[in-house]
């Protein structure tokens, strides 16, 4: 391999003595690796027990799921996904234009506010949308009153309802994603385009929303995750999706193998949709920021245009947040005066603490997890280290069902390990501690940890770190010292997602909380599947006001701008 | 003395890329050398891995004596005690500049670290601005910051990767200047990466060409101006021209007429190289040379005289004596000055 070059390799003779590491040297450059090969190992355990679990298929319950229901969920999964993919898409990007692209009366409010939606579960906008715009709710009541008992009336609790209440709840990850690119990429391209003679809508079409696919794939998948996870609100709507059949085998039997094989089903369709998203993405990754002050330039709307601007983001900003958020708050109300009470309303802060400390322990482990695990990757130079960075944000290509199912069989396993050494523990305290419930989350929800601890190290860039190790500063020290002081911000959003994310968490918690520990979220959806639905309004504002903590800093976040230097 | 930087044998790889190709270098006590080549030549891996920030697949890397990398074991980059100065300054955005000079200080007292970053904010004659912060300084106080910061510990060896490229001209000038300064009243010996060949020249007491992961020349900036081992180099360092060679008369000699050529040397491997300011053109009617191009340089022309061969050679002309396009002449050496034989590839 090495041809000695004439002339110039005198000094290759001289040999000094061996290099002789320090201990501690060792460590540093093992223990890299090693704490991410670890964090990656607990986040794969789940998927990879219950991928295990198909190898020995129960072809009874296939069979039987096929000749039943399994061919209706594959079909109702499809049309739900698709149907939500292409509103949310729409919506988010439509706002996230209008508000970039133009000036006009609140568009600069309406930049962070929309975002609101992020605090509001589905299954919330879910049984308040049923109980208003239902058969028995009061606009059809009024319009039969109007136009006869036997008028038409669209069917609420339906496959299109199912989707207008998704699109509603989950635009804004498309929202935001779009808004940030088009501050922070698309201006110079639009400008130019602009200056070539395009109107805005001629340039936003042909240069801007191609630029913005990445992006806007991105959000996408992350709103098709957000459905495809759920098994409440499609309930309530009457559509039956496969997470839903993972829930009633389990539910339904407890038998572990059949709701294992049923949730790899679950993940086959999350991992259909990240090639999905893959393929949207094209080989471009977010594109690159093209300086300081590359956003879109606002164009002012005067009369008409910027009244009906106005209107549209008011009347997105209703139905999917202001109205059902009043509904709420008038039947607390009601229910608060009224002579009848909500059920358990004594255990109110049991289930309110039971929600945040799962939510704080969970954001702590996922911070601490992902903050371990990206610095890794700056400090190994080991291929096999970015790997594991790589494989541990796989949690959010597992469903929530799929996470359940599996963090139950590992823990079962894990039992099993423990009474085979002889440490004879109850089974309860693997299997349905809050331990368990904890991991599983943290599991699930690593990922946007782990994107917003990743995106804060970026803004550290590489020779930042090298100065600092050659000014002879070990790598843990340069954690606290540089790293973490100059990402703070990101690390803070960070957990502030995970914890949205895990208060309005509700099938991990439905599948996989210890008896007698619900949760607000769980709590609400038990009285909403039982139509009790003016006295789950107490429970779901609570779930809405802690959400809304987060996504208001978040919202401050965006209202002040990009972060300077 | 020991050599603060010894590289012997150094082979680095990126998958298939051989990014560095069996380099050896050692350098002197004190000296600055410049390490040069085009983009992708490899003289920034080669200096990453002396930093420690690459790990080298063969040969070995001695600072002061002691080997720090030997292809097997990698001494992190935080015992090595190379100080460092990248292109994007790399200050710690959040610390003043005091505590960004101070920040590889620790181990020793407050009082005697105080008097350290005195005395190096005053050598990067910065000795008021401890309390600002980097964003308020200026792209070249930025950077002189970041030089000072590099010193403060007392490394034995500075490296220096393309740390003025972001810079416009005169600041770099200037910076050159102040790098020199700096380094030659602390003693401390330097690796100077650049891919700017009038920078190599200016600032290395020696240079270094790289070329596709090899060194092809190592030498005083005088010698590999005017000796380059190969064409590429001599291309590289400066505006050159390369005539063909062929005897005739049992004489070596180029359309300038005669040079002197080794015994033994395959006269179909080289060329003769001159350098604009070797050659003049005397305009005359039944001249051989036609000026086709010419540049405007402030202090001078630079004209491209093409021969009848099709051969262009490049002709540095007083300002008071503009070339015109078209004209015809002939093209002369300067008394003292010579074509030089360099060889077409350096074999590597």
């Amino acid at each position: 391999m090495v041809a000695t070059a004439v002339g110039q390799s005198e000094p290759g003779d001289r040999r000094p003595g061996r290099l002789e590491l320090e201990r501690r040297d060792v460590i540093s450059q093992r223990s890299w690796p090693t704490i991410a090969i670890v964090v990656a190992f607990l986040v794969i355990v789940p998927v990879a027990f219950l991928s295990v679990s198909v190898l020995r298929p129960n072809t009874d319950v296939w069979r039987q799921q096929w000749q039943t229901r399994l061919p209706g969920q594959l079909l109702d999964t499809a049309v739900l996904l698709v149907g939500v993919g292409f509103g949310a898409l729409f919506l988010g990007t439509a706002m996230a234009w209008l508000v970039t692209a133009y000036r006009f009366p609140g568009s600069r409010v309406f930049g962070w506010l929309l975002i609101a939606p992020l605090a509001m579960p589905s299954y919330v906008l879910g049984f308040v949308t049923l109980s208003v715009f239902g058969f028995g709710g009061p606009i059809a009541g009024v319009w039969r009153s109007a136009f006869g008992d036997d008028a038409w009336f669209p069917q609420i609790r339906s496959m299109g309802g199912a989707i207008i209440v998704f699109t509603l709840v989950l635009y804004p990850y498309v929202f935001l994603l779009a808004r940030t690119a088009l501050a922070e990429q698309a201006g110079g391209a639009y400008a130019v385009a602009r200056s070539l003679g395009a109107s805005p809508g001629e340039a936003a079409r042909r240069v801007v929303f191609p630029m913005l696919r990445p992006a806007l794939a991105a959000g996408v998948g992350i709103v098709l995750m957000e459905t495809l996870t759920d098994f409440a609100t499609v309930q309530y709507f009457g559509v039956d999706t496969v997470s839903v059949g993972v829930f009633r085998i389990w539910r339904g039997t407890f038998d572990r193998d059949a709701a294992a094989e049923f949730a790899t089903l679950v993940l086959v369709v999350a991992l259909a949709v990240i090639g999905l998203e893959r393929a949207l993405r094209g080989k471009a990754r977010f594109g690159e920021a093209a300086g300081k002050a590359a956003g879109v330039s606002a164009t002012k709307l005067t009369g008409f245009k910027a009244v009906s601007a106005t209107v549209a983001c008011v009347a997105v900003l209703a139905l999917s947040f202001g109205a059902p958020t009043a509904q709420l708050v008038m039947w607390a109300i009601d229910e608060a005066t009224g002579s009848r009470g909500t059920p358990l309303v004594g255990r109110f802060l049991d289930f309110l603490g039971n929600s945040l400390v799962l939510a704080t322990l969970t954001a702590v482990t996922c911070m601490i997890a992902a903050v371990v695990v990206v610095n890794a990757a700056r400090f190994s130079r080991s291929r096999v280290t970015r790997w594991a960075t790589r494989f541990t944000a796989i949690g959010y290509a597992m469903p929530g069902p799929v996470v359940a199912i599996g963090v139950v069989l590992a823990l079962v396993a894990l039992d099993d390990g423990l009474e085979a050494i002889g440490l004879n523990l109850p089974g309860v305290i693997a299997t349905g501690s809050v331990l368990g419930l904890v991991y599983a989350y943290s599991v699930r929800f690593i990922a946007p940890g782990l994107n917003a601890v990743e995106a804060g190290l970026d803004q550290v860039s590489e020779e930042v770190t090298a100065s600092a190790r050659s000014l002879g500063t070990r790598p843990s020290s340069i954690i606290g010292r540089i790293h973490m002081p100059l990402s703070r911000a990101s690390v803070l959003t960070g957990s502030v997602l995970v914890a949205i994310d895990a208060v309005k968490e509700l099938p991990i918690a439905l599948l996989l909380r210890p008896i007698g520990f619900d949760t607000l979220s769980v709590w609400t959806f038990n009285l909403a599947s039982e139509s009790r639905f003016q006295q789950a309004s107490l429970p779901a504002l609570a779930i809405i006001v802690v959400a809304l903590v987060p996504v208001a800093l978040l919202s401050r976040q965006l209202a002040q701008g990009p972060e300077i230097e | 003395m020991t050599s603060p930087l010894v590289v012997s044998n150094v082979v680095k790889q990126f998958g298939d890329v051989v990014a560095v190709n069996d380099v050896s270098i050692e350098l002197q006590p004190g000296e600055l050398l410049a390490l040069v080549g085009p983009s992708g030549c490899g003289k920034s891996t080669l200096l990453r891995s002396v930093a420690g920030l690459l790990d080298i697949d063969a040969g070995a890397i001695e600072l002061d004596g002691t080997l720090v990398d030997d292809g097997v074991r990698h001494l992190p980059p935080e015992r090595r005690g190379a100080g460092l100065v990248f292109q994007e300054h790399a200050l710690f955005p959040h610390m003043s500049v005091r505590d960004n000079v101070g920040f590889g200080l620790r181990g020793r007292s407050g009082s005697e670290a105080a008097a350290r970053v005195a005395e190096m904010l005053d050598l990067v004659s910065l000795a008021d601005f401890g309390d600002r912060y980097p964003h308020e300084l200026s792209g070249g106080e930025r950077q002189r910051v970041a030089l000072a910061r590099a010193l403060a510990p007392g490394p034995g060896l500075m490296l220096f990767d393309e740390p003025f490229a972001s810079l416009d001209h005169n600041l770099r000038v200037q910076l050159r200047l102040d790098v020199g300064r700096a380094l030659r009243s602390t003693g401390t010996a330097a690796v100077f990466v650049t891919h700017d060949q009038t920078e190599a020249l200016a600032i290395g007491d020696r240079i270094a060409v790289m070329r596709a992961g090899h060194l092809v020349q190592v030498g005083l900036p005088e010698t590999v101006f005017h000796q380059p081992t190969d064409r590429f180099v001599g291309e590289f360092m400066g505006d050159a021209s390369f005539l063909p060679v062929a005897t005739s008369t049992g004489q070596i000699s180029s359309a300038l007429g005669p040079l002197r050529v080794d015994a033994g040397v395959d006269i179909n491997s080289i060329v003769a190289m001159v350098r604009p300011d070797d050659v003049t053109f005397r305009a005359s009617a039944t001249g051989s040379a036609t000026i086709v191009d010419r540049q405007y340089g402030g202090s001078g022309w630079l004209a491209t005289a093409r021969l009848g061969d099709g051969t262009d050679v490049l002709v540095a002309t007083s300002h008071l004596d503009p070339p015109e396009i078209g004209s015809q002449g002939d093209l002369e050496l300067l008394k003292g000055h010579e074509q030089v034989p360099v060889p077409l590839r350096h074999q590597s």
